[in-house]
């Protein structure tokens, strides 16, 4: 199973402990983690389910290239990291 | 008379109580975040607050009377049609996310329960169990007059105002900008313009007068005389006698730019508003923040300084910054500066409660 991490920031708003998940790709994995945490899934994607645009994603280091269906491919040993860009004042 | 009120600010919301013949800031809640606006409702003590967390989104919260906060829903918008080629008014392509709760508004008496919210970019919605759900109102997101709406000083169209009619719940106004006014009399099913009457400045032929694009910043709805609405409008104020069918303009000194508007719950002649430099700089005239009152329905303005610096002040004042209790006898505003006053005797002297808060988006007096 992938495992996939979260911030601290995102951690403020949302108790996510990084977790593991089945899953083919980004999307069916992050399924597997809203399913058991459904809060957080707005926190990360927005109301189309696209990434939300301050948002990126990198599975085993590479940022993901589809941000709208969130195909990139996931294998059983990958490491998903789910953050945020740091801006704003 | 209201002895409290709920301040949004970009850095948290901000309760402030009246003691000992003063105002105090008190406690805040979501310190650090981006408040957005508030909506205190009368019917069972509850506050709801709106925040917009950039990265994360915009997120919902309910505090019961003497409760906690507590997420509670956020209007989502539906899936967007596969292939659907929806566009704005300025040709571009429209993103169908929740990017900003830009209206808030209590259901009427006989709903309880039933609370409004207006979004960018352009979705109303409606929840008939405290926020729990949301629908979103299909007819008015369905019009094709929708894809004439714009962006005003946002990059895209928002809901900012919503009038509950206090005769009949299922007659609803709103006002976009930039889209004009709307209005339902079968609580959303259907809707026609109505923002005849008002116009810009310039622009080509047929564009100045178009309701359907026209950018009201904010309108309110006597509570004693529901008939009566006013408007502060990108270009100036206009005021409307006959349920918002038809609008005259009024002006006012210094300026009749602005972006708030109040009127008294019992004196639909009664108005007040913050005037700045129009558009292309918006801030106070000459550096000197004022509010001004008609007692008249437009005819005169008192412009009111009374406590409010009258030097070097460059405060704004947003649509939703200035408000007034449920007696006309207490205003508040809070500015893009960070300051923060409120008036006991309808706006003729100030007292100065902050000049140290985040920048001020909303102000809601509290029951």
């Amino acid at each position: 199973m992938a495992r996939v991490h979260f911030t601290a920031n995102l951690r403020r708003h949302v108790d996510c402990a990084s977790m593991e998940a089945d899953g083919g790709t980004v999307r069916e994995v992050l399924g597997h983690v809203f399913a058991v945490q459904d809060r957080l899934g707005s926190y990360v994607l927005d109301d189309q389910g696209a990434l939300r645009k301050h948002m990126t994603i990198l599975v085993d280091g590479r940022r993901i290239d589809d941000v709208e269906r969130l195909s990139d491919a996931v294998s059983p040993a990958s490491e998903i990291w789910v953050m945020q860009a740091l801006s704003g004042g | 008379m209201a002895d409290h009120m709920i301040v949004s600010t970009r850095k948290g919301l901000f309760d402030v109580h009246r003691e000992g013949g003063g105002w105090t800031v008190g406690e805040g809640s979501f310190l650090g975040d981006n408040v957005t606006l508030a909506l205190h409702d009368p019917r069972d003590g509850a506050d709801y607050a709106a925040l917009n967390h950039g990265h994360f989104g915009v997120k919902l919260h309910r505090r019961d009377r003497g409760g906690t906060w507590q997420e509670i829903a956020t209007p989502a918008y539906p899936p967007k049609p596969e292939g659907l080629d929806d566009r704005d008014g300025w040709n571009r392509p429209v993103k169908w996310t929740t990017q900003l709760i830009w209206s808030l508004e209590s259901g009427g008496a006989d709903e309880p329960g039933t609370i409004w919210a207006g979004t960018m970019p352009g979705g109303l919605f409606r929840s008939r169990d405290r926020g729990d759900t949301w629908e979103m109102i299909r007819p008015l997101w369905d019009m094709p007059q929708r894809n004439l709406w714009t962006g005003g000083g946002a990059d895209i169209p928002g809901i900012h105002s919503i009038c509950v009619d206090p005769r009949a719940s299922q007659t609803v106004r709103i006002a976009i900008s930039c889209g004009g006014v709307w209005v339902t009399h079968d609580g959303g099913a259907t809707w026609r313009q109505s923002a005849h009457g008002m116009c810009f400045d310039d622009g080509p032929p047929g564009f100045a007068e178009n309701p359907e694009t026209q950018d009201p910043h904010m309108m309110v709805q006597c509570p004693a005389a529901p008939h009566r609405f006013w408007v502060q409008h990108h270009c100036g104020i206009w005021r409307s006698e006959d349920d918002a069918q038809t609008w005259q303009r009024v002006h006012a000194r210094p300026s009749s730019f602005g972006f708030g508007v109040v009127v008294h719950p019992n004196d639909p002649d009664t108005a007040w508003f913050v005037p700045g430099i129009k558009d292309e700089k918006r801030y106070p005239v000459d550096g000197r923040l004022v509010v001004t009152r008609t007692r008249d329905g437009g005819q005169s303005f008192d412009v009111l300084a009374n406590g409010l610096p009258q030097a070097h002040a460059y405060d704004i004042v947003f649509r939703h910054a200035l408000a007034g209790d449920d007696t006309g006898e207490r205003l508040a505003f809070g500015s893009t500066t960070g300051n923060l006053w409120v008036s006991e005797d309808q706006g003729d002297t100030w007292e100065t409660v902050s000049t140290s808060l985040p920048p001020v988006h909303a102000v809601r007096f509290t029951s």
